[in-house]
This record gives structure tokens, C-alpha cells and sequence, in this order.
């Protein structure tokens, strides 16, 4: 499982910025979301491969929570707001990981 | 209910047969949904205040339902979590009445076969995912607790909302399926 933020794929990400700015975004489980729902949300923003979406639903169907995304605060913002818009439960936090 | 969901068509639409009662089912949650996402004083606001999306005013819904459609982006930080809500809670409203307002559209301009573009189907997609929403938390709909509402006699009130619920999930599930890149 990749929770590593440096290691999630978001090319418009500057790796510097995100490695010197630590801040993520996590989907919370809820129990009204479909899973395949998830997914396509998943896929569909973060444009995140089938299998990496899939796995990231998984992670918060089964653990209750996954950080899907990493970078600056104002990046997280951006992120939590359209999983927001999806209808998701998101949330920003510092990486204290 | 109709056993018939959302569909891709070989050119690539979304279709959805609905009968007439279907329709207006779904016709009547649209329009709740909207008049629930709906900012309140939209009317009467500062026009200034419209065309940069921010409000002021903005808060933490006291609605249950309210507070799942809108939640707070930070968890242990309530002048952030308020500061993004101002900044943004006005667009997220506008962009879920958008959807509402799309879907209402394809149904009024349809008979029983509803033709979807790629973009109003991901209209409904979002509009479904809200009314689900705010339907389940009024039922208090918890992972292991969809059994429990599943089987509750007729006579109970939340038995008719479970029904409705329970049906959008399938349609959503089949809407999902056919967009599915």
C-alpha cells in the first residue's frame, strides 16, 4: 500500500514543494458511499489508475481512512474541496507521519 | 420499482427507462435536493459577494444532513475549518444545485427513455450521490445497520424512505458501472 506522499503520482505536483510542505489529504469511510463510487471519484480527479483507486478505496473501506493525496496546504485544499464536491468525507492535515 | 438502471448505449450515451411514477420520484428528490443545497439569502444577497463565491456567513450546518453534504475540511482546527468554509462553501452549494438542476432538465425534456450527454451524466452521478447522502443520514444508515432498515415492517416510517434509499443506491451503482472509464 503506497501512503507515502512522495510516492503518489501527481505530476502537477513539484516534488521539492511537496517534500518541503507536508500536507495531505484523507477520505474518511462512511457508510452511505458505494465502493465503486469511490473509485470512479478516485480515478476520475486524481486520475490514479483503476488498481492504485481500487486499493485506496479498500484502504478506506477497511481502515476507515486513507490519505489519497499529498502536497502543498493549498493543494490539499483544492483536493479536499472537490472531494467535497464528489460528496466525499475529506479532510487536510500536516504530515506529521 | 423498475429493475431497469442506467446503461451505455453502443455510441457511447447513458440511457434510463423510467415509468411515469419513477420519474416523478425522481423528479420530486431533484428538486428537494436543490432547495436543501440552495445558499440561503441568495436573493437578497451583496452581488459583489455572488460573483467572488465567498460568504461571509457561512457555518457549520446544524442539519445533520446538511453538515454530510457540507463538512468541515479540518478536523481539529475550527478557524480553518471555518476560514475554508467561507471560501468555499458558496461554489460547493452552486456546484450541487448545478447538478440537481441538469438532471431535473434531462427528466423534463424526456418521456420514459432518459438520454444523457457524458456531462449530465455526471451531473446525476453527483445529484444521486446527494440525495443518497442526505437521505442516509436521516435514516441513520450505518454499515451494518442497512440489514436491520432493509427489514422493517411496513408500517414503519422509515420503511418507505429505506425503499427509496435503497433504490437510488441500485440506480447510482448502475449509473457508476456505465460511466466507468
Amino acid at each position: 500500500m503506497t501512503t507515502a506522499p512522495t510516492e503518489l503520482e501527481r505530476p502537477e505536483v513539484d516534488e521539492t514543494v511537496a517534500t518541503d510542505v507536508p500536507w495531505i489529504t484523507i477520505v474518511w469511510n462512511d457508510p452511505v458511499n458505494l465502493m465503486s463510487y469511490v473509485t470512479y471519484v478516485f480515478m476520475t480527479y486524481f486520475h490514479y489508475p483503476r488498481e492504485k483507486a481500487e486499493t485506496l478505496m479498500m484502504q478506506v473501506h477497511q481502515d476507515g481512512r486513507a490519505v489519497v493525496s499529498a502536497g502543498s496546504r493549498d493543494e490539499m485544499e483544492r483536493d479536499v474541496a472537490a472531494m467535497h464536491s464528489y460528496g466525499l468525507w475529506a479532510t487536510l492535515a500536516k504530515d506529521d507521519s | 420499482m423498475s429493475v431497469h438502471g442506467f446503461r451505455r448505449t453502443a455510441t457511447g450515451r447513458i440511457v434510463l427507462r423510467v415509468d411515469v411514477v419513477e420519474k416523478g420520484l425522481l423528479s420530486t428528490l431533484l428538486e428537494q435536493l436543490a432547495e436543501f443545497v440552495t445558499p440561503e439569502g441568495a436573493d437578497d444577497e451583496d452581488p459583489l459577494v455572488r460573483l467572488v463565491g465567498l460568504d461571509p456567513d457561512a457555518e457549520r450546518p446544524e442539519d445533520p444532513a446538511l453538515a454530510r453534504l457540507f463538512p468541515d475540511a479540518y478536523l481539529d482546527d475550527a478557524e480553518s475549518a471555518a476560514q475554508f468554509r467561507r471560501f468555499t462553501e458558496r461554489s460547493l452549494r452552486e456546484a450541487k444545485l448545478a447538478h440537481a438542476a441538469t438532471a431535473l432538465e434531462t427528466l423534463r425534456r424526456s418521456g420514459e427513455k432518459v438520454t444523457l450527454s457524458a456531462d449530465e451524466a455526471t451531473a446525476w452521478l453527483g445529484a444521486l450521490n446527494d440525495v443518497r447522502l442526505a437521505l442516509g443520514t436521516r435514516l441513520g444508515v450505518t454499515e451494518e445497520g442497512v440489514a436491520e432498515l432493509a427489514a422493517l415492517p411496513d408500517d414503519d416510517p422509515r420503511a418507505a424512505t429505506f425503499h427509496v434509499y435503497d433504490w437510488l443506491t441500485f440506480l447510482q451503482e448502475s449509473l457508476v458501472r456505465a460511466v466507468m472509464p
